[in-house]
């Protein structure tokens, strides 16, 4: 298997659904002829025309609420928001449209499409474009949410959210994209959606974690191991449908978790996920399930007091310490 | 000097547009029965008044294009051929209901009929048309969407935004604008800097006109000619349809912001009285023909309300399907 970045993972599932049905189309701000803010779309153009790839006006609600038409209408768009802090310009399309057509309309519809947004914090982009949202999208019936960690994930993800009939919130992660890893050049090689999986097995305590929180967590596992204590970290790769049995069997197995999750504290996901935890094995809890998460602020622009609001691998080993030490 | 009607359509034609006026009130009459006595709840947003709009469009469009409104669709969606009883079921909630029950008055659908639903978010549906003209357009199907909306949506950022989009990507979406003077309880006066609806798509180089909407023929020719237009160049056009509720908003409301005079200005404008005079004049219709008309739609109504009285709730299990597939 050939190594490539999240980035070209990305951009090599896109031609290969565009390539697959002729019912693929894709649209966003600059995604065409300057091939992408993030480069994702490069040679999209080149290769499938004006007709399939297309640039937009900076219209985020109707970037999203045109998708939702055409999806009705029978094809299988692929919407790209810039970032997804724009994505609040078109939560009512979101939200009020895209998650709810098909049961308020009956089952009569399904809406086949995917929206595309890379998000996160970590390059001094300042409270507007820093924000890490997948509660938000978590948080409402009708959507599938996808936060990859790897590139193969990445690609395999995507091929399945395009070829899926629910609407998919796919949140890539800005700070992965230069990230390497196998990927399959078999044109059918997916992965399911809804299904996390076990990144690296341990003993001791299970770290849930999802996109570039992945990637954190199992650094901190490669620490934690020099110190004896045995980590298993699962990736949850969609946040919707969300896989609870693999990590309520991790931790039954464990005994001990870590949730950490790039979002607000403050009803973030990661409460959510541990109240899942306590309903799913509380009987079987050697210590409190801690949490790590983004600060409860706007996102400072400044490199030093940046870094404190967002999850560092060393925060994670902390956490993991404090729950190995703790008792019921 | 008004054209004769048998020089516009074939007479079937044109009791065929009296015919559905007069059920179209007559549904909605009793939908304000239904909802007083408590059978039907929720938000109730009635089209009395406005019949000529939805007929005269209907009419004038092909069978297979797209029909999108808002929260006041109940007319549409009969004009365009859902069975009455199947929509008053919705309205009541009902298994049986066009949406199972789950959608109410605000939200009918029947993608058989390419009736692609009734949005309850202002300005909703505008970038909604726009992408199913965009499929009907990359899939050669040779349909158009025509976009209902009222007044109040104009000022909403999807209808810049979508007017700017489909003139772009040369979309062949119909906007139909029917404006009733009022969103909610504010004037269009008190609500858009350019009250004239229709010249506000200059800024986006779209043809546009305003045709007198209590008149079911003026608004079936003005649309005829607009949809054709719209089919041929691929492009949007706008048309806007001066037209009146004559009851409130929705039924929470009492409407106070409007005199009784003009309420009774415009009652006497009403659009189903005024064609039946053209068609007896014009010797299409005999008064008695069209008071068969009109009681046979009485009957309709009627069943409709027994069968949405007869059906069943949906059941328990129902909450959780359709939301995915």
């Amino acid at each position: 298997m050939p190594d490539m970045t999240y980035r070209d993972a990305l951009n090599l599932a896109l031609k290969e659904e565009l390539r697959h049905d002729p019912s693929v189309v894709i649209w966003g701000e600059d995604v065409a002829l300057y091939e992408g803010s993030f480069k994702v779309t490069r040679g999209l153009l080149a290769e499938f025309g004006e007709e399939r790839v297309k640039d937009t006006p900076i219209s985020e609600n109707t970037i999203v609420g045109v998708a939702v038409g055409a999806a009705m209408g029978g094809l299988r768009p692929i919407a790209e928001l810039m970032t997804v802090n724009f994505a609040l310009l078109a939560m009512d399309q979101i939200v009020n449209h895209m998650a709810k057509v098909s049961s308020m309309f009956g089952g009569q519809t399904h809406l086949p499409m995917v929206i595309r947004a890379p998000g996160g914090g970590g390059s001094q982009l300042a409270a507007q474009h820093s924000q890490s949202l997948e509660s938000y999208f978590m948080h409402c019936p009708g959507l599938y949410v996808a936060v990859p960690a790897t590139p193969a994930d990445a690609k395999g993800l995507l091929k399945s959210s395009i070829r899926d009939n629910n609407p998919v919130m796919f949140l890539e992660h800005e700070l992965l994209y230069n990230s390497k890893g196998e990927v399959s050049d078999d044109p059918e090689f997916l992965v399911p959606l809804g299904k996390a999986q076990v990144k690296r097995e341990g003993t001791d305590v299970t770290i849930v974690a999802y996109s570039r929180m992945t990637i954190l967590a199992l650094q901190a596992a490669a620490e934690l191991e020099k110190e004896g204590i045995s980590c298993e970290v699962v990736d949850l790769r969609t946040l919707s449908p969300l896989d609870t049995e693999t990590f309520v069997a991790s931790v039954k197995k464990t005994g001990r978790a870590v949730v950490v999750e790039e979002c607000w504290h403050t009803a973030g996901l990661g409460g959510h996920i541990a109240s899942l935890i306590y309903e799913g094995c509380f009987d079987l809890l050697q210590s409190p399930v801690q949490r790590v998460s983004g600060l409860d602020v706007p996102m400072p622009y400044s490199r030093k007091i940046e870094k404190l609001c967002i999850p560092q691998p060393e925060s994670i080993v902390a956490a993991v310490r404090e729950t190995m030490s703790g008792k019921y | 000097m008004e054209a004769k009607l048998r020089a516009i359509l074939p007479d079937a034609e044109l009791l065929k547009m009296y015919e559905q006026m007069v059920l179209s009130r007559e549904f909605e009459e009793s939908c304000a029965e239904q909802y007083t006595k408590g059978h039907i709840t929720g938000f109730l947003h009635l089209y009395s008044g406005q019949e000529a709009v939805a007929v005269g469009a209907t009419a004038a469009l092909h069978r297979d294009d797209f029909i999108l409104s808002a929260y006041r669709e109940h007319a549409q969606a009969i004009v365009r051929g859902a069975e009455p009883k199947r929509v008053m079921a919705e309205l009541f909630g009902k298994a049986t209901g066009i949406c199972k029950g789950k959608g109410g008055s605000m939200h009918l659908f029947d993608p058989s009929l390419s009736f692609m639903g009734g949005y309850a978010i202002v300005g909703g549906q505008f970038p909604i048309a726009c992408g199913l003209a965009f499929a009907a357009k990359y899939r050669k199907e040779g349909r158009i969407a025509a976009c209902f909306f009222g007044d109040g949506a104009v000022n909403q950022g999807t209808f810049h935004e979508s007017l700017n989009w489909a003139r772009l990507w040369e979309l062949p979406v119909l906007f139909i604008c029917e404006n009733n003077s009022y969103g909610i309880g504010t004037s269009v006066a008190r609500a858009s800097a350019l009250p004239d609806i229709h010249r506000r798509t200059c800024g986006y180089d779209i043809p546009s006109e305003r045709v007198y909407g209590m008149d079911v023929v003026a608004v079936y020719e003005a649309v005829k000619r607009a949809a054709e237009w719209v089919r041929e160049h691929n492009r949007p056009y706008l048309i806007e349809a001066i037209t009146y509720r004559f009851r409130g908003h929705s039924m929470a409301d009492p409407g106070k912001y409007r005199s009784l005079a003009e309420v009774e200005l415009w009652k006497s404008r009403d659009p189903i009285p005024g064609f039946a005079k053209r068609l007896v004049e014009e010797g299409i219709a005999t008064e008695a023909q069209l008071e068969g008309i009109r009681q046979q739609a009485q009957v309709t109504v009627a069943e409709a309300v027994a069968f949405a009285e007869e059906s069943p709730w949906p059941e328990d299990g129902e909450v959780w399907e359709d939301i995915y597939v």
